[in-house]
C-alpha cells in the first residue's frame, strides 16, 4: 500500500492503492494483476485533461480485447477547484462515457507516492506490474488529428508485443496537481 | 488606439504558444501595436485582475472568450473551438474576431 514517497522510475514496481471511484466502490489496484494498467492522473477542472480524455476513452475502446486498463486518479483540491469534487467527477464520467475508472485520491497520498505532477500524467504498468511508460498521452494537446508521436500507444503495443517501449519516458504536458 | 493584453501564468504550459498565435494574428491583421504582458505571480495578483486562467487575451480591456464565472485564480483555462472541442488554447479564428470588433 501506498505509504511513503516512491518517485517511480522506468523499471520500479506499481505501488498498490485503494481509492474510491465513481461507482462509489473501493478500487485497488490489485485488482487489475493480469492486466496491462495505464494509472493516469487526470481531473475535471483541467484544459488539457478536456482536451485528451476523448483519447482516454478511444484508447481504452481500442485496448481493452487485449487486457489493457485504463485507470484515472483525481487527487486535486477540490475546495479550491470545485469543478473537480467527487460528485462533479461522476457527472463528468456520466457525460464523457467514461470506459474506465476514476478514483479519487482524496488525501493525495497516491498522487504523492508516485510522483505525479501534473494532469494528465500516465504512468503505464506491464501485467508484471512494472514501469514502463511514463509521461504524455501523445505529443499533441491542441490538435488530436495533428499528432505526431502517440506516445502511449506506442509504448502500449511495445508492451503488449513484449519488445523496447521506444520512448519509456516525456515530460507530462498539462495543469499542475492542486496540492491540498 | 487599440490595447491588447496577455495575461498568463508560468504553470500552464500554453502561454508561449498562446501569445505567439496572438503575434501571428496581429501580424496578419496587420496591426502594430505593444503587448501589454502580464505574468500573474499570486492568488492576489489573480483576484485584483479577475484573472479566470491561464492563457486571458483582452481586447481594449475585453476578454476576447468572456466567461460569465466568478471564479478566479491561479489556473490554466479552457476554451471551446469552434468545432465544439475543448483546448488550453485559443485559436486564431477567436483571436482574429475580438481584434476585428474592437478595431
Amino acid at each position: 500500500m501506498v505509504s511513503e514517497v516512491a518517485n517511480l522510475k522506468i523499471g520500479d514496481k506499481a505501488l498498490d492503492f485503494s481509492l474510491i471511484g465513481i461507482d462509489d466502490r473501493q478500487h485497488s489496484l490489485d485488482e487489475y494483476s493480469n492486466n496491462v494498467v495505464a494509472v493516469i492522473f487526470s481531473c475535471n477542472h483541467c484544459p488539457y485533461v478536456r482536451a485528451w480524455e476523448d483519447r482516454m476513452v478511444k484508447i481504452q475502446g481500442d485496448y481493452a480485447s487485449k487486457g489493457v486498463q485504463l485507470v484515472a486518479i483525481n487527487a486535486n483540491d477540490a475546495s479550491k477547484y470545485p469543478d473537480d469534487s467527487f460528485q462533479n467527477m461522476k457527472v463528468r464520467a456520466r457525460e464523457k462515457k467514461f470506459n474506465f475508472p476514476y478514483l479519487r485520491d482524496e488525501d493525495q497520498k497516491v498522487a504523492n507516492a508516485y510522483g505525479a505532477q501534473r494532469t494528465p500524467e500516465v504512468f503505464l504498468f506491464n501485467s508484471g506490474g512494472a514501469l514502463q511508460y511514463h509521461g504524455a498521452i501523445d505529443d499533441n494537446y491542441d490538435d488530436p488529428q495533428a499528432v505526431k508521436v502517440h506516445y502511449l500507444r506506442n509504448a502500449l503495443d511495445a508492451v503488449l508485443n513484449g519488445t523496447k517501449v521506444p520512448v519509456a519516458e516525456t515530460a507530462p504536458v498539462g495543469c499542475t496537481i492542486k496540492w491540498k | 488606439m487599440l490595447r491588447v493584453t496577455f495575461q498568463y501564468i508560468d504553470d500552464c504550459p500554453s502561454h508561449e504558444q498562446a501569445l505567439a498565435r496572438l503575434r501571428k494574428v496581429l501580424r496578419e491583421e496587420r496591426i502594430q501595436v505593444e503587448i501589454d504582458i502580464i505574468k500573474i505571480e499570486n492568488e492576489q495578483q489573480a483576484q485584483q485582475l479577475r484573472f479566470v486562467g491561464s492563457p486571458t487575451i483582452l481586447v481594449n480591456d475585453t476578454d476576447i472568450d468572456p466567461q460569465s464565472t466568478e471564479h478566479y485564480g491561479l489556473a490554466c483555462r479552457a476554451y471551446q473551438l469552434e468545432d465544439g472541442r475543448i483546448s488550453p488554447l485559443p485559436s486564431e479564428e477567436m483571436i482574429k474576431r475580438a481584434i476585428r470588433r474592437e478595431s
